[in-house]
């Protein structure tokens, strides 16, 4: 039997005190005892930022690369191992400003990825400057004037481009995120949820607080039906995207899957020695 | 009748024309009679119109290089012949299409033979068959066996056999023709040794290396001239259970290539400058969270966009000294087709055995130009993994001193477990990081980890058991000729040349550009009155390269650099044998004058 400890890293935390991402850490370790995943078989890439420092305190393989790539590394970690649970996790900036185009791609290939995007609307670990998720009119050190840019709504924009599993978190109620990405990670294809994770330092507008009076549960309604795809988006309109829970989720087949030539073996575990015959054949074309 | 043992052989017209199907047709021919080729591709970064040609050489004897000479030009167009002509030499014909009544400039030497080629493919079937037409007359006209072109266009046309049997028509009505009207040649073609061969292109070479390498995954973005390298993996891939993404973007194709490395596959990504330049962060990363890779460069024509579509050599820099940082390299330099193919194997287990990524440095002329190639070897095709780790000795790792994946060894080298391995679980990350992958700033550990990275990759090829420099030529020459990549062809045939004319030459070829061979270099250097260094790019990258480093090393031993002259050409074109036959001598005279 798994437990929590077996995900924990003696590391010690450089997260401030109070920040939400502690939550998303926690809930991430308690899906991954719940599905019974051990450390092992589990591959984190995370990116650069706050979110980015997660893979020092979960145990299980991790890979920290640069900013705004963690899912085409996490596409390629995927697709030449299978067999693993592969997580990508970063922030808003990370994933929809540098990232923002790899975002779109990961969605339109469907490869089977889960991918926590922490959502605190500043870039913090740079000391606070506006974020593609930043409200309008909000002031921080890159938009003393108030910012004049409109939010990014990833929700919205992951349903628009096709995407077959999107959730929205929030970083406080553990139980329910640990529930989304245990849901996002048995999803066959790309699963995102963005996590409403608060920056105590640097946000104080979109506080803890402030997520609890507004956010809007959608796990609680009963007359919410995630699989309609035109609902769900009539709801992230109407909302502002001021949800969580399970937002849309469809059946698609994934980008492995639909690869021509398909086999279940991981190409890591392939034997990739080339027969003799078979590279006569590859050189006849060259005759 | 006066038999020859290469012949030069153009077609030119519109881009879009069928020009290049045209020449590979020839090309598959002649190959298969036992023929050596090397093809030269004249086009543009457009899709259809604007002129284009392509050139054959074909020969009883091994060719790398392209001419000054043409000995048949096929002319679907006067702007064929307007670009062209000057290539003609005495004895050489022009076949031309009547449609356009074409004309030679006055003073041209060779003999115009205007032949109603769109006539014949419209009275059979279709104008666009023009091209057919004109093969079934140089068939004729250079004495080759018609029936091995019928073949050649059935098998091209093996889905589609009504036009298999058009295109056959049409192909005998331009030989038939040229047998009753055009006059025999005063030369002709020695037969080919029957013996039939590869013809294929750098870009081929480096897909069928890859797979026969274990590559089982490849990410790219499509760029002129890399493209058929990523295309040729889509091919060939589904057969061998890999995977292939056209990513969105370079910097996507890399980093999906790093996240395949880092899982313990091996990965390739194709591209050439501009893709180079985004790549630089993500190389950053590889090295210094120690993940094998292998990156293609088919330089062309840069900065910037440059010239997509013309040859150059001018990313040296960017692929010894991009990304940020100290970093090290290993730059594999082929310099024909077939090293091509062996080089991305030899790539690819540098990759595995250093855990870094490895440059395979091609060019446009090696890319798509194609050339003979013998038959590959597949018993010379070598896996080697490196140094991974089973799950016992991860184990008995973890149980000891806990598991350390980035272990200071003396080699620098640190055994590697795989994602899915048990006990294996480690932090890998392009922040600087202690033995165990956790992020550390501690001076002592920091220095410790930067001298690993450095300490394991060896300072000379020979240490890597590669062959640093390619030598022909005399013991001590006087006059060294220095190239990389491409240029192999042109500079070989320059020093044969030359040394016809007296001078004592040797060509130093260097295949691994980094690390550099400097003890070869220098050895030679020593030796040598002048040193040229024939490179595609203006600011003579590789001659630098050699001055500072090979310089540095002579310096030490006491000696000075010998006379140091360079050979440049970034118009676009590749060197031609006369050009740095001129240049070399020009250089050489010039320097024993002042």
């Amino acid at each position: 039997m798994l437990k929590l400890a077996d995900f924990k890293t003696n590391e010690k935390s450089w997260w401030c005190p109070g920040c939400g991402d502690f939550g998303v850490l926690a809930a991430l370790q308690r899906a991954l005892v719940d599905l019974g995943k051990p450390p092992h078989e589990v591959a984190i890439v995370a990116g650069i930022g706050c979110s980015g420092k997660i893979g020092n305190y979960i145990n299980c393989y991790n890979f920290h690369v640069v900013h705004g790539r963690t899912l085409p590394t996490a596409m390629g970690l995927k697709l030449a191992n299978r067999r693993l649970t592969v997580i990508a996790a970063g922030g808003d900036g990370d994933g929809y400003a540098i990232g923002g185009n790899h975002f779109l791609h990961a969605i339109r290939r469907n490869v089977d990825i889960t991918y926590i995007v922490m959502d605190n609307q500043i870039y913090g670990l740079t000391k606070g400057q506006v974020s593609p998720t930043s409200g309008v009119g909000f002031v921080t050190r890159s938009s003393p004037h108030g910012n004049i840019e409109r939010p990014v709504r990833p929700l919205q924009l992951a349903i628009a481009a096709g995407a077959t599993f999107v959730a929205s978190g929030f970083s406080s109620d553990i139980k329910q995120l640990a529930s989304l990405i245990k849901q996002g990670i048995e999803h066959k294809g790309f699963a995102l949820i963005n996590v409403y994770s608060p920056c105590v330092t640097f946000n104080k507008v979109n506080t803890y607080d402030w997520f609890k009076e507004t956010l809007i549960n959608l796990d609680e309604d009963p007359n919410y039906d995630p699989t309609d795809r035109a609902a769900a988006l009539a709801k992230l309109i109407e909302t502002d995207e001021q949800v969580r829970g399970l937002v849309y989720k469809a059946e698609q087949p994934s980008f492995e899957e639909l690869f021509p030539g398909f086999r279940e073996e991981p190409i890591v575990h392939q034997d990739w020695t080339m027969p003799p015959e078979e590279f006569e054949k590859l050189l006849a074309r060259y005759r | 009748m006066r038999e020859r043992h290469l012949v030069a052989w153009r077609i030119g017209g519109e881009q879009g024309q069928g020009i290049d199907s045209t020449g590979e047709m020839l090309a598959t021919v002649c190959n298969r009679l036992g023929y050596y080729i090397y093809g030269y591709r004249h086009f543009s970064s457009r899709i259809k119109g604007g002129h284009s040609n392509y050139k054959i050489r074909i020969s009883t004897e091994p060719v790398l290089s392209t001419s000054s000479d043409t000995d048949v030009l096929v002319a679907i167009d006067q702007e064929t012949i307007d670009r062209n002509h000057h290539e003609l030499v005495p004895g050489s014909i022009v076949i031309a299409d009547a449609r356009f009544s074409p004309q030679l400039p006055e003073g041209c030497p060779a003999r115009l033979l205007p032949v109603p080629l769109t006539q014949i493919a419209q009275d059979l079937g279709d104008a666009v068959m023009r091209n057919t037409v004109s093969l079934g007359v140089s068939a004729y006209l250079l004495g080759l066996p018609l029936q091995e072109f019928e073949k050649a266009l059935q098998e091209r046309f093996a889905k589609r056999p009504e036009l298999a049997e058009k295109n056959v028509a049409v192909l005998r009505a331009g030989y038939e023709y040229a047998q009753e009207h055009l006059p025999r040649l005063e030369w002709t073609l020695a037969p080919g040794d029957g013996k039939a061969r590869l013809i294929m292109m750098g870009n081929d070479a480096v897909a069928l290396g890859a797979v026969a390498a274990g590559c089982r995954f490849c990410a790219a973005y499509p760029i002129t001239p890399a493209s058929e390298i990523m295309e040729n993996m889509m091919a060939i891939l589904p057969r061998f259970g890999g995977v292939v993404v056209q990513a969105e973007d370079e910097i996507a194709a890399i980093s999906a290539c790093i996240g395949a490395g880092f899982a313990g596959a091996r990965a390739l990504t194709a591209t050439a400058g501009p893709g180079i330049s985004l790549m630089q962060e993500a190389i950053g990363l590889a090295h210094a969270a120690e993940i094998p890779l292998v990156i293609v460069d088919t330089q062309r024509g840069g900065p910037s966009t440059g010239m997509p579509t013309k040859q150059e050599q001018s990313d040296l820099f960017a692929i010894l000294f991009g990304s940020h940082g100290d970093t090290t390299r290993i730059a594999l330099a082929p310099s024909t087709v077939e090293e091509a193919f062996y080089d991305t194997v030899t790539a690819f287990n540098l990759a595995d055995k250093y855990q870094c990524p490895v440059f395979l440095v091609s060019d446009l002329s090696l890319a798509l130009n194609k050339q003979t190639v013998e038959q590959l070897d597949l018993s010379r095709v070598t896996i080697d993994r490196g140094l991974l780790l089973t799950d016992e000795e991860i184990a008995a790792q973890a149980e000891e001193d806990g598991f350390r994946r980035y272990r200071i060894t003396e080699s620098g080298i640190s055994p590697r477990p795989l994602p899915g391995q048990p006990k294996g679980q480690y932090l890998a990350t392009g922040v600087e990081h202690n033995e165990f992958g956790k992020v550390s700033e501690d001076p002592r550990n920091r220095v410790a980890m930067m001298d690993k990275r450095w300490r394991k990759i060896p300072q000379d090829p020979r240490q890597m058991g590669l062959q640093g420099i390619k030598y022909s030529g005399p013991a001590n020459p006087d006059v060294l000729l220095v190239g990389i990549g491409s240029t192999f062809g042109p500079i070989d045939d320059a020093r044969k040349a030359l040394s016809a004319r007296g001078f004592s030459v040797g060509h130093a070829h260097v295949r691994v550009l980094a690390p550099l061979p400097v003890a070869e270099l220098s050895e030679l250097m020593a030796k040598a009155t002048h040193v040229v260094v024939v490179e595609h790019n203006q600011q003579g990258q590789l001659l630098q390269l050699i001055e500072y480093k090979v310089g540095k090393a002579l310096r030490e031993q006491g000696v000075d650099l010998p006379m140091m002259h360079s050979v440049r050409k970034y118009d676009g074109t590749p060197f031609l044998p006369a050009e740095i036959v001129a240049r070399a001598q020009e250089v050489i005279r010039y320097a024993e004058a002042s």
